[in-house]
C-alpha cells in the first residue's frame, strides 16, 4: 500500500518487474533530450506485465502525447493477452520525477498508475509511480521485482 | 447500421457507466449523433466548436484512425467496432 494509506489493508505495494523498469529507462535514454512516453499493461491480478514504448507525438523535451495509433495498437495487444492498460509512463528530462502541473491537469484515468522516469542523469535514473485523482497526487511505492 | 462503440473510462459516467454501447448510423457523424441523442452531453465531449472531432479525442473505426480516413464522413459498416480513445498527454 502507499505510504499515505491509499488502499490501506486491501492493496499490496505495486511491484515493478525489473524488465519493465529497464524498458522504461532505456526508452527514456533513447528519446533524450525529448520526453519519452508509453503505456503499461497489467494482468487480472494487477501485476504489471508490459511496458509499451511509444512515440511521443510532440517530440518535445517538455511535453508528451502518446501516438494515437500506437496507443490503439497497444490496447489491442493488451486485450489479446488478457491484460488491461493500467498506466502510462513518461520521462522528465530536466526536472524531478514528480507529476508536473500539466501532468495533473491532463490526468484523466483515476485507475491508472502514472510513472515518471527522471532522466536528467541517465547514470542514475529515478522511477516513481503515482495515482492522480481529482487533481491530487498520491505516490505509490514501486517495489523492485524480478 | 448497428455498431458497438467502446467508451473510455473518463466518459463512461455520461454513458450510464457502460464500457461498450450500441449505436446506429451509416457514417461516423451519424453514429456520434445517435450517441448524443441517447446519452446527452456525450457528443459535445467528442466534437469541438467547429463540429469536428475534438483534438484530444481519437476515434477509430475498426482498426483505423478516422482522421486518416474521411473523418466524420467515414462510412461505418454494420458490425464494425468504433473505439473512442482520449489522447494521453502530459509534460
Amino acid at each position: 500500500m502507499s505510504a499515505d494509506g491509499i488502499g490501506a489493508g486491501t492493496v499490496p505495494d505495486m511491484e515493478l518487474p525489473s524488465q519493465i523498469r529497464e524498458a522504461m529507462v532505456a526508452h527514456a535514454a533513447f528519446c533524450h533530450p525529448n520526453e519519452a512516453c508509453g503505456l503499461l499493461a497489467a494482468d487480472g491480478a494487477g501485476q504489471l506485465r508490459m511496458a509499451y514504448c511509444l512515440t511521443n507525438a510532440d517530440a518535445s523535451p517538455t511535453r508528451y502525447t502518446l501516438d494515437p495509433t500506437e496507443h490503439f495498437r497497444a490496447m489491442r495487444h493488451a486485450e489479446s493477452m488478457g491484460w488491461d492498460l493500467a498506466g502510462v509512463f513518461h520521462s522528465h528530462t530536466h526536472s524531478a520525477p514528480y507529476p508536473s502541473l500539466t501532468d495533473v491537469g491532463l490526468a484523466a484515468e483515476p485507475e491508472w498508475l502514472y510513472v515518471v522516469v527522471g532522466s536528467g542523469d541517465l547514470r542514475s535514473p529515478e522511477v516513481r509511480g503515482y495515482w492522480i485523482r481529482d487533481g491530487v497526487i498520491h505516490e505509490e511505492p514501486l517495489v523492485p521485482a524480478d | 447500421m448497428a455498431v458497438a462503440v467502446r467508451i473510455p473510462t473518463v466518459l463512461r459516467p455520461l454513458a450510464g457507466g457502460a464500457p461498450v454501447v450500441d449505436a446506429a448510423g451509416g457514417t461516423l457523424a451519424e453514429v456520434l449523433a445517435d450517441l448524443d441523442r441517447r446519452f446527452p452531453g456525450l457528443g459535445e465531449r467528442l466534437r469541438g466548436e467547429d463540429g469536428n472531432l475534438h483534438p484530444f479525442v481519437n476515434v477509430f473505426v475498426g482498426d483505423e484512425d478516422a482522421r486518416y480516413l474521411d473523418g466524420l464522413a467515414t462510412p461505418v459498416a454494420d458490425g464494425v467496432e468504433v473505439s473512442i480513445i482520449p489522447a494521453v498527454a502530459g509534460g
